[in-house]
């Protein structure tokens, strides 16, 4: 595609994306912070998060798909000890989960670029 | 509980830069490589981190950008994937603004927001000063922003060689960090739509892949409040 179409993908892009933002802020002011509608917004949100974020564990669309699902849930198991084990430090659940899924995927050594 | 600037300052960029600042850099530094590799100029991919500013959005993009989609399905498609940003910003903003505060100041912080400042402010709001959030949440939010396009355009421009498990390493710091801080949500309702989110998603994405989070969110949201909105009468 020519330099023109790109910035036109890119620029769309972010109009489709702000679109979602703006009508987010619309609502806020329409809607009471207390009120059912509110709430139900709020788990909806959540649901959505935790899809996203569950899709990238069990479902990934990265290289991360050439391990094992036991891989990937084991540095997970990992990360949620070494968390629990730091009194709830998030670097060190993360560190200890990143690392132990380096050293599992060890396995099988390249290199692969950026 | 935090109340006075410069301590919330402190603590914006001590908690941004220990750890998801890090996290947006190489994130991000695989969009700017996976961008090149797309045909997309290192303008254009810093833009869209700076101003999309929501990585499935980015992804889809360059993803169907490579496979030569008309350019209304491209954006469209990216639209879809980051439309989780309405029921996010709706969620948030309440807990940083007024409802009555301007619409401008509101957009503005709506653009800001992304899905690791929305879960890391949730997580520590709890500990800060009502009147002191929306500062914590601007300077942390500006800082993880500032990395990801530094980390787009070092993956754009150099390329960087690196052993592929520790690319691999890398790349999962990031579902592991949102893993561990949605764990530490509280309300029973909310911690119910999480559960039914992950029991949904695999299904959702087996079914309809282009809308699976939008479904996942309103079906797992809906059985979450539900539930939790029963559970609050009976007590």
């Amino acid at each position: 595609m020519n330099t023109q179409t790109l910035w036109i993908i890119v620029i769309g892009s972010i109009l489709a994306t702000f679109v979602w933002r703006f009508l987010g802020a619309v609502v806020v002011r329409k809607i009471p912070a207390q009120g059912d509608l509110f709430e139900w917004v709020t788990c909806v949100s959540y649901a959505m998060v935790a899809g996203l974020v569950f899709r990238m564990i069990i479902l990934p669309q990265s290289d991360l798909a050439t391990l094992s699902i036991g891989i990937r849930v084991s540095a997970v198991v990992i990360a949620f000890a070494a968390y629990f084990l730091f009194k709830r430090n998030l670097l060190a659940g993360v560190v200890a989960g990143g690392v132990s899924l380096s050293l599992m995927a060890s396995s099988s050594v390249g290199i692969i670029s950026f | 509980m935090i109340s006075d600037s410069p301590s919330i300052m402190r603590k914006a960029l001590k908690d941004s830069l220990s750890l998801p600042a890090f996290i947006l850099f190489f994130t991000m530094m695989g969009f700017g490589s996976f961008a090149r590799s797309t045909g997309f100029d290192v303008e254009m991919a810093i833009t869209a981190s700076l101003f999309i500013w929501g990585l499935p959005g980015q992804l889809v993009m360059a993803e169907l950008t490579a496979t030569g989609q008309p350019v209304f399905a491209i954006i469209f498609a990216c639209s879809l994937a980051n439309a989780r940003f309405l029921p996010m910003v709706v969620s948030f903003l309440p807990t940083i603004s007024r409802p009555d505060a301007k619409l401008g100041q509101l957009v503005l912080d709506a653009q800001l927001l992304s899905i690791n400042s929305w879960a890391m402010c949730l997580r520590e709001f709890p500990g800060i000063a009502p009147e002191q959030r929306r500062r914590y949440f601007v300077i942390f939010a500006s800082v993880i922003l500032l990395a990801a396009v530094i980390g787009t355009a070092i993956g754009h421009s150099a390329s960087v060689l690196l052993p592929q498990p520790l690319v691999l390493g890398l790349i999962f710091t990031s579902p592991l960090f949102f893993t561990l801080v949605l764990s530490a949500v509280p309300a029973l309702s909310h911690r119910l739509a999480l559960l039914s989110g992950c029991l949904i998603v695999p299904l959702a994405n087996e079914w309809f892949p282009s809308i699976d989070l939008l479904l996942t969110g309103l079906t797992g949201g809906t059985i979450a409040f539900l539930i939790g909105k029963s559970r609050r009468k009976t007590r």
